[in-house]
């Protein structure tokens, strides 16, 4: 591939190219005369400048999707650093075990969404001030109160980034990892419930979760068995029973649900 | 399927890496916002110039079609291999396991089926045919051999619509699929921890991510247990 087919597939994909690099498009239309060699070394850096302000739009909706996915991350990370180093709340080993690992994996993907937003010239929210005994107060030192919240950070993060994913569309690179995470973020949760003797999957709305009314919201909505226009329960195979229909999908949350759950902890 | 089990990084190691692979031509546009890909991607994809070049179509394959309708149907080929997976499990295997597995072992296949049900619902008219299935090489009357076949499947599925999540146009498939993945995700973490209490998420890279396969190579993956011949020829790259 060169060049000249990449603004021949573009303006496949966008008629408009031209006109959104505007200025530059006499200098992309002679490319022709110049020689291949030359034209690949001298046109990159040029590229770059000339794409970001043609498409920094949806640039600017992903790095505040990034920023959105950060918080949680944030959130995530420092709730199980804090709670690893409480004294007393985490005493059984395999327990112990399975939480460092999760408190790795958030750490990492703090890590990564920050390299991303910068990579995307965009600047990465520092890090709030959390407060997770505000509701709860016997977070740190309850172990089933800890594995509660864990267990609703956890659904909250699947269900928040899979709210996300249509916002990555214009970018696959984001999405692709946006969706390694969220399938992570899944992973953990399925423990996390079956820690709390539930099962790995969410059933219906939050009473079948087992949390307190103040972490209700985390499941508003996963009681739904219809999508995109099909009812699991009538329209499908023999019919499905509630807790299969339920269990089978989850839900995507909207940010400023999202956005609601985060503040009962800020 | 021990190679599926140990792929997880390499290429999935994360964003930076990512850019460098060389991609797909539809795919170059929406890269756009990204300065630092471009410079990289003006060089990284210079082999790409055969890329429309087919492998010969076998006329007895099962297309899966091209565009979204494609991926809809592959998604729907994996599920059909799951559903009828599970559905053997709990008619010939149920006694081997304790009560909590046994329960767990209901809900998957009844989730499988579901899932199933509900994408050739979803493709209508261009649902691709009834897959003929080839489990011989799963004693059924062996747990381990289940359980790792599950892990297998679960693990493949999972990365199979991370993968495909790119191939996607339309935003409302995306949040559909997004909504059967991670439930495939819990499913793995379950049926991993069932193998060995704490393995639910040693799938991700030491940057947190899971796997992200490409069609091509979660077909390969499960063919040998599926045998049907199914073209993904005409899917998006």
């Amino acid at each position: 591939m060169n060049i000249f087919n990449i603004l021949e597939d573009i303006q496949k994909a966008d008629p408009e190219v031209y006109n959104r690099i505007d200025s530059r498009r006499s200098a992309f239309k002679n490319l022709g005369s110049f020689g291949k060699k030359a034209a690949l070394a001298a046109i990159p850096l040029a590229l770059g400048s000339v794409f970001q302000k043609a498409y920094g739009q949806s640039s600017g909706t992903v790095v505040d999707v990034l920023n959105f996915a950060l918080k949680l991350e944030y959130l995530e990370r420092n709730f199980y650093t804090q709670a690893l180093a409480a004294n007393g709340l985490i005493t059984d080993t395999a327990a112990k075990a399975a939480l460092q690992k999760i408190q790795q994996h958030e750490a990492a993907h703090v890590d990564l969404l920050k390299a991303t937003i910068q990579s995307l010239n965009g600047t990465p929210i520092s890090e709030p001030t959390f407060n997770f005994g505000k509701n709860f107060p016997d977070w740190n030192t309850n172990y089933q109160t800890f594995l509660t919240l864990a267990q609703a950070f956890e659904d909250t993060g699947v269900r928040a980034y899979k709210g996300q994913a249509a916002n990555l569309i214009s970018n696959d690179t984001v999405l692709t990892a946006a969706l390694q995470i969220h399938s992570v973020e899944a992973r953990h949760a399925a423990h996390i419930r079956r820690m709390r003797s539930k099962a790995g999957w969410i059933l219906g709305a939050g009473a079948n979760s087992n949390v307190p009314a103040g972490a209700q919201p985390v499941y508003a909505g996963e009681d739904n068995v219809a999508h995109g226009g099909i009812n699991d329960i009538t329209s499908l195979g023999g019919g499905y029973s509630t807790e299969i229909a339920t269990g089978a999908f989850d839900e995507p949350l909207t940010k400023e649900k999202v956005a609601e759950i985060v503040s009962l902890f800020e | 399927m021990k190679k599926l089990q140990d792929k997880p990084s390499g290429k999935d190691a994360g964003l930076t890496s990512n850019l460098l692979v060389p991609m797909q031509r539809r795919m170059f546009f929406r890269y756009a916002g990204a300065t630092a890909a471009v410079t990289t991607l003006l060089f990284a994809t210079s082999s790409c110039d055969n890329d429309d070049d087919e492998a010969p179509l076998d006329p007895t394959a099962v297309d899966l079609g091209s565009g979204d309708t494609g991926v809809l149907n592959y998604a729907y080929a994996l599920e059909q291999l799951e559903a009828a997976f599970y559905t053997q499990v709990v008619a010939k295997s149920l006694s081997m396991f304790n009560q909590t597995e046994q329960q767990i072992m209901q809900d998957l296949k009844g989730h499988e089926n579901i899932h199933r049900d509900f994408l050739k619902a979803a493709l209508g008219s261009a649902a691709i045919p009834d897959l003929e299935v080839n489990f011989s090489a799963i004693d059924f009357n062996d747990k381990n051999s289940i359980l790792s076949t599950a892990r297998t499947f679960e693990d493949l599925g999972v990365a199979a619509y991370n993968g495909a999540g790119r191939l996607l146009e339309n935003a409302g498939y995306l949040t559909l699929a997004g909504k059967i993945v991670s439930v495939e995700a819990r499913h793995a973490a379950v049926i991993r921890d069932l193998i060995t209490n704490g393995t639910f998420s040693d799938s991700a890279n030491d940057k947190g991510l899971d796997p992200a396969m490409m069609p091509a190579d979660v077909l390969a993956a499960a063919s040998a247990f599926i045998k049907t011949k199914i073209s993904a020829n005409n899917l998006p790259k």
